[in-house]
């Protein structure tokens, strides 16, 4: 009840904010906070967190654990609702959809990769790739069909019948990108895709989500607590303790305590006006 | 996601977890072979009791004295027989046939012929016999009316009494002592059959008025009488009755007919089956919550399986399904197994043991669709269970 309250208050900013950017921003964040309870005690994981990710950024979210950037890949994986404030991914309000929404939005618009692959041990290759594509109801041959490509697409060509005990980390990871982009998702989030990998399995594989960036125009969003890694990427989102602290797109920096950021300029890439139209929401 | 999918996926995990599947599915084997064999078994010994009092013969109404209570499945004979020889003209008239109406008593007696000596069934009965109770002699001649005037001590041999008493050799003419009274062999009944084990063909057929003698009684166990047709039954079993009710007022007589006994033999075996069936389906209650529990294990094993189908694209009813399905598929599995070892061990029990057992098409039926529901009602909760799992905790779980 408080979310139709919320709309009701809000769209003039909206309508007002909207017409500055002809893109459609894949995601849209305004003012999201979300808590949990535990008993009689709230924890407040974000505390107004508001940005915007444009369609075929590569953007990383980055932070310590406990800064809330888990909770904020979950929101925007479309697998939790805000507490409050606004969230649209691919220009739904996830907050106004009812679960079989959202799962159809994560089943069409999103790819996730994990960090520990989330494969199915017994199923192959082939059948964890097709996995989405099941939930959408595409028949059993055009499954096949794309899930290969999809492998084909990661160089896992020769691997479609193996399963993920005959693969190495490096291969797991590939096929489970394979299984994000099957779908032909708007937006691929990884969640520290290169965590459980060594140091050349990992390079492979950031290597493939650039690629997928730059010659799909999927929409990257790699959260990590590893600054290595988030410098690949175009831009960089920095969180804690459930606020954004810095946003490298945004065109003024944020107003965060000075020596607290001291490791954010050595991150922060002079690409961080890659994205033309990106500016922060809500500002 | 598509009723072939579900059903793929499911049998995709059960195959993987073969051994747990396995027991799993036991219960359900075990409870579904155990109400398919009761109830064979059941089914064969109704039917033969039924083919048993068909083959009394056809259109019979049998007249006893004291009360044949169908309601009660209680009998209240009274101690002493009321009903005497003369009785049978009587309903002879009733019938308008007087060759309709036997007089039947019956005693267990030592019958010796030369050096072999049993023990067996003495029936006192006259020459309508044979036509009443459709059993046709097979050699000789049966005892006449004039035999039984006459009280000869002539007898008729059951077909097992004859090649007992006589291994290998004609009985027509020879003697047999029954009670150390010498009795002339006149006849051999054909061969009747079994009923539970026991030989019907296991008698020494006597006339009833030599039977009286012999006994020392002067009593009638039962008429039996024959109606003209099935349709005649009901309303003469209702005059027979009335015929002797008027005759004796202060006495009670009962006219049975085959419906009747049919009737209250069904019944006490229904009663039985029931009974068994119902201890057996208890084991099928147990292989239900079994199934249950091992699926609420699966659902909590599978956690992270679930958050990922979830974060994939599986609504809430996608994931209820598969472990709906998946239930439902060690249930009929299970009944499928179960109703094969059950329809095997019924024939084995016909085959080995005296107790008939007949597979009625049904049973096996019923017992699929139970298996199928049972699978249902114990896959609910843990397939809801699972539907609702939280995709962001499921995905955490370890």
């Amino acid at each position: 009840m408080s979310r139709e309250h919320r709309t009701a208050e809000r769209p003039a900013q909206h309508l007002a904010e909207q017409p500055a950017d002809e893109r459609t921003p894949a995601i849209e964040v305004v003012d999201v906070t979300r808590s949990y309870a535990f008993g009689s005690t709230t924890v407040d994981a974000l505390r107004g967190v508001s940005f915007r990710i444009d369609e075929g950024e590569y953007t990383a979210i980055i932070g310590p654990s406990g800064s809330g950037k888990s909770t904020l890949m979950h929101l925007l994986g479309c697998l939790d609702r805000p507490t409050s404030g606004r969230l649209r991914v691919s220009g739904r309000d996830i907050g106004e959809l009812s679960d079989a929404e959202l799962a159809q939005l994560r089943n069409r618009e999103i790819g996730f990769v994990f960090q520990a692959f989330q494969l199915l041990p017994r199923s192959t290759a082939l059948d964890n790739v097709a996995l989405p594509l099941l939930y959408r109801g595409v028949g059993a041959g055009e499954r096949r069909e794309r899930a290969a490509a999809a492998l084909r697409a990661v160089n896992l060509g020769h691997r479609l019948t193996h399963r993920p005990t005959q693969m190495s980390g490096g291969e797991q990871q590939r096929v489970a990108i394979a299984r994000a982009l099957v779908g032909e998702p708007r937006i691929l989030l990884a969640d520290e895709p290169t965590g459980n990998l060594d140091s050349r399995n990992g390079a492979e594989v950031m290597r493939i989500l650039e690629e997928l960036n730059g010659e799909r125009g999927v929409a990257v969003v790699l959260v990590t607590h590893d600054d290595e890694v988030a410098a690949r990427a175009h831009r960089q989102v920095r969180v804690r303790d459930g606020l954004v602290e810095r946003d490298s797109a945004a065109p003024a920096p944020a107003p965060a305590p000075r020596g607290a950021d001291d490791d954010v300029h050595d991150d922060v890439h002079d690409d961080a006006d890659d994205g033309a139209g990106v500016r922060r929401l809500g500002a | 996601m598509k009723g072939l999918e579900a059903f793929r996926v499911a049998l995709d995990a059960l195959r993987g977890n073969r051994l747990r599947s396995l027991l799993t599915m036991l219960g359900i084997i075990i409870g579904i072979a155990a109400v398919i064999v009761v109830v064979s078994i059941g089914s064969g010994a109704r039917q033969q009791i039924q083919s048993q009092v068909e083959g009394l013969g056809s259109n019979l109404i049998l007249v006893v004295p004291g009360q044949f209570d169908t309601g009660n499945l209680s009998s209240n004979a009274p101690a002493t027989s009321t009903l005497q020889i003369s009785d049978g003209e009587l309903l002879a008239d009733v019938v308008g046939d007087a060759a309709a109406v036997t007089a039947r008593v019956g005693s267990g007696a030592q019958v010796r012929a030369g050096t072999v000596e049993r023990f067996t069934t003495v029936q006192g009965s006259d020459q309508n016999l044979p036509e009443v109770f459709d059993r046709p002699v097979a050699e000789g001649s049966y005892f006449t009316g004039a035999d039984v005037d006459a009280r000869r001590r002539v007898a008729v041999l059951g077909s097992r009494t004859a090649e007992l008493l006589f291994p290998g050799a004609d009985p027509i003419g020879r003697q047999v002592t029954i009670s150390g009274t010498r009795f002339r062999v006149i006849g051999v009944l054909a061969e009747q059959g079994e009923s539970f084990g026991v030989s019907q063909d296991n008698e020494v057929h006597v006339p009833i008025t030599t039977a009286q003698r012999l006994f020392a009684v002067d009593r009638v166990d039962a008429f039996a009488v024959k109606a003209p047709s099935a349709q005649s039954v009901p309303q003469l079993s209702e005059q027979l009755w009335r015929a002797l009710k008027d005759e004796y007022p202060d006495q009670t007589f009962s006219a049975v007919t085959q419906t009747q006994i049919l009737g209250v033999i069904g019944q006490i075996l229904g009663l039985l089956t029931a009974v068994l069936a119902a201890i057996a389906g208890i084991s099928l209650l147990v292989g239900g919550v079994g199934v249950s529990n091992i699926m609420l294990v699966s659902v909590r094993e599978r956690t992270r399986e679930i958050g990922l189908r979830k974060a994939l694209g599986a609504r809430q009813r996608d994931v209820l399904v598969q472990f709906l399905v998946e239930a439902v598929l060690l249930t009929t599995v299970g009944g499928l197994v179960g109703i094969a070892i059950g329809v095997a061990c019924s024939l084995l029990v016909d085959r080995l043991s005296p107790l008939p057992a007949v597979i009625e098409w049904w049973s096996p039926a019923v017992a699929f669709a139970v298996s199928a529901a049972v699978g249902i009602f114990f896959g609910v909760f843990p397939a809801r269970r699972a539907g609702r799992l939280d995709p962001v905790v499921a995905l955490r779980t370890d």
